[in-house]
């Protein structure tokens, strides 16, 4: 799938109500009354709506009223505070808040985005612009990987971790490095580099090939190429993925679940535990839930024309 | 670790890869031969196929491997196809496959079928851009939240007490009983599943809603003189054109769908009967202690997934090639 086929797959995430007066879906419409065609819209944009809305009125409602009735009860007896959000973040009286967690999934998250991104780049260059023997049984081979489901690496590589071979240092366990980031850092670079490798691939392969050849005959070598003409013409590219997996580690569980220790856990694994231990804790369910979001859906709003342009790809990951 | 420990961490880390690979790629460009040419090419493939090979290729025939052996991490005994055996013969593990059958069935067909609908009655009205942006903001929230979410809606309260779950308040007020919805197996597991429909409505919808409007105007209007409208329109028209995009998209949303884990950990924790076979992995494993159920599970998990990725990605190229 290259760049331009996932554009017309997937133009904008919002569409735009483009210059050509009917389509078919207009004409289909038509079979329905206008009016019972809009209330089946309004229905399931309700439906795709209220369940958030509840929540965010939840994590601003007053301890007592979460727990005693619905939210609905705020259009009849409006109360809200922020002392949820204080609670969820600090901990209020009992132990750590999420503030630690959300630290930690920003750590997390930056290199773990960085790092697979650059090494794709590169490799993504050789395969594109490099004669090398066995480059396109390679390239299919790396293709090919993307479809294993994490669930077949974790437990082998948990054991490299823990227990390496040729006496290198564990990165996991109580004497890991940077408390077993690393171990989080490495695990979603393996993770993403397959996907990312073949989606940028396809995008470099779209540049003119006369643009490389030209380069070379004056004599500039592959890291100049890639860092002069590459780089800029793939900056769109490389921002579509990059978006793409900012949200696969900020919203990822298992790995983290499997790999984080106890001191750099991430929001979705604490939310989870929130969920178990302080089940009945509602307003600090809601809140957390809501802060763990925020940062997504701003990333999302924002950037959302790019990430719809990963998307088709980016789900068949993982 | 202090919070600044850890962002000097991240700045090391990411400070030490940049210095590492710079350094690698300004010591190779400089060699013209022959030979200089194939260490310029490892340089710029070697980290990437390295990482690949360690972590995924070397795992992933491990997994098999375990998953022939028997339970302990520490020498396991050979047990050939036994925990294979226990998958498709164990009363629990069949629950666990029912269970996965229903998600994988009912997940990409709802979703896809809500999402063509929607993105059928949206098209070209007013307040498209907002419309479509509702249902495709979940896809930005992470299952975790989406549970949590969704366990407002299911909150139950026995007795006299006020509902605080939307749900259950809404059986209230229609005189019928509240309901404990993520209890009762098997119906627990449908009301788990509406909340992936519930994100994965939004991907169906939006690359959907893109090829619906990629439908040329000559065989919509060709139609349209041939007397053709309303629900024909959609049948004969609409759909046949975007077959192509639906395979796509259902096929697509069957993948996600057998990887499911976060929504059962977080909704219900794998219990009442809800386990998916995703989930029982991460239990098998790292719960139960049982190394060699748990790689056999992955084992399945990755022979289901093939031959629709490689449908997958052969309806794609279809598609590209139009």
């Amino acid at each position: 799938m290259t760049a331009t086929e996932l554009d017309t797959i997937a133009p904008q995430a919002t569409g735009s109500p483009g210059g050509r007066p009917r389509s078919a879906a207009a004409a289909a419409k038509e079979g329905l009354s206008g009016r019972l065609a809009s209330v089946i819209a309004l229905v399931i944009a309700v439906l795709w709506t209220v369940p958030t809305f509840g929540l965010l009125v939840s994590s601003f409602r007053p301890e007592e009223d979460v727990k005693s009735n619905g939210w609905w009860n705020i259009f009849t007896d409006p109360a809200f505070t922020l002392k949820n959000y204080s609670d969820a973040l600090n901990g209020g009286a009992s132990g750590e808040g999420l503030s630690t967690n959300l630290i930690n999934s920003i750590v997390i998250t930056i290199p773990a985005v960085l790092i697979p991104i650059s090494l794709a780049t590169l490799a993504a260059y050789a395969f594109a612009w490099m004669d090398f023997r066995g480059r396109d049984v390679l390239f299919v081979a790396i293709f090919a990987l993307q479809i294993v489901p994490i669930q077949v690496t974790l437990v082998p590589l948990l054991s490299l971790y823990v227990d390496p071979p040729f006496n290198l240092m564990p990165l996991a366990g109580r004497d890991a490095p940077a408390g077993g980031l690393y171990e989080l850092w490495l695990s979603h670079t393996i993770f993403a580099l397959p996907l990312a490798i073949y989606l940028l691939h396809n995008f470099m392969r779209q540049i003119p090939g006369e643009l490389i050849e030209s380069a070379r005959v004056d004599g500039a070598a592959h890291v100049q190429i890639f860092s002069r003409i590459m780089l800029p013409l793939m900056m769109p590219a490389i921002a579509a993925f990059a978006i793409f997996q900012f949200l696969w580690v900020w919203n990822d569980l298992l790995v983290a679940l499997v790999f984080s220790s106890p001191e750099v856990t991430p929001l979705t694994v604490q939310l989870v535990s929130l969920v178990g231990e302080k089940g009945q804790d509602w307003q600090l369910l809601a809140s957390g839930a809501f802060i763990s979001l925020a940062i997504p859906l701003v990333v999302f709003l924002t950037l959302q024309r790019y990430f719809v342009r990963g998307l088709l790809a980016g789900s068949v990951k993982g | 670790m202090s919070t600044s420990d850890k962002f000097v961490q991240m700045v090391i880390a990411v400070a030490i890869f940049y210095v590492v690979i710079g350094a690698i790629l300004l010591l190779t460009q400089r060699l013209r031969s022959r030979a200089g040419e194939r260490v310029q090419t490892a340089a710029f493939l070697g980290p990437s196929v390295l990482l690949i090979c360690i972590g995924l290729l070397y795992p992933a025939i491990v997994t098999v491997w375990q998953s022939l052996h028997g339970a302990s991490s520490f020498d396991p005994p050979w047990v050939g196809l036994d925990n294979y055996k226990k998958l498709f013969t164990d009363k629990q593990q069949l629950t666990v496959l029912r269970n996965t059958l229903l998600w994988v069935i009912l997940t990409p067909i709802v979703s896809t079928g809500i999402g063509l609908v929607y993105a059928v009655l949206v098209d070209r009205i007013r307040f498209e851009r907002i419309a479509k942006a509702l249902m495709f903001l979940p896809i930005a929230i992470s299952m975790v939240a989406a549970s949590i979410i969704w366990k407002f809606v299911y909150a139950y309260r026995s007795g006299e007490a006020d509902q605080i779950g939307l749900l259950n308040q809404i059986l209230v007020w229609l005189h019928v009983d509240p309901y404990n919805f993520l209890l009762n197996d098997p119906w627990n597991t449908f009301f788990l599943i509406v909340i992936l429909i519930w994100i994965q409505a939004g991907f169906a919808m939006t690359i959907l809603s893109a090829s619906i409007k990629a439908i040329p105007d000559d065989i919509v209007e060709a139609a349209r003189l041939d007397g053709v409208g309303g629900w024909k329109m959609f049948r004969f028209i609409t759909v046949p054109s975007i077959r192509p995009s639906l395979i796509v998209v259902l096929t697509t949303i069957t993948i996600a769908t057998l990887k499911v884990f976060d929504i059962v950990q977080t909704a219900t924790g794998g219990n009442f009967n809800t386990s998916v076979l995703a989930y029982e992995f991460y239990r098998q494993n790292f719960i139960a202690g049982n190394q060699g159920i748990a790689t056999a599970i992955a084992v399945v998990i990755f022979a289901l997934v093939i031959p629709v990725v490689i449908y997958n990605i052969r309806q794609m190229r279809k598609l590209e090639a139009r």
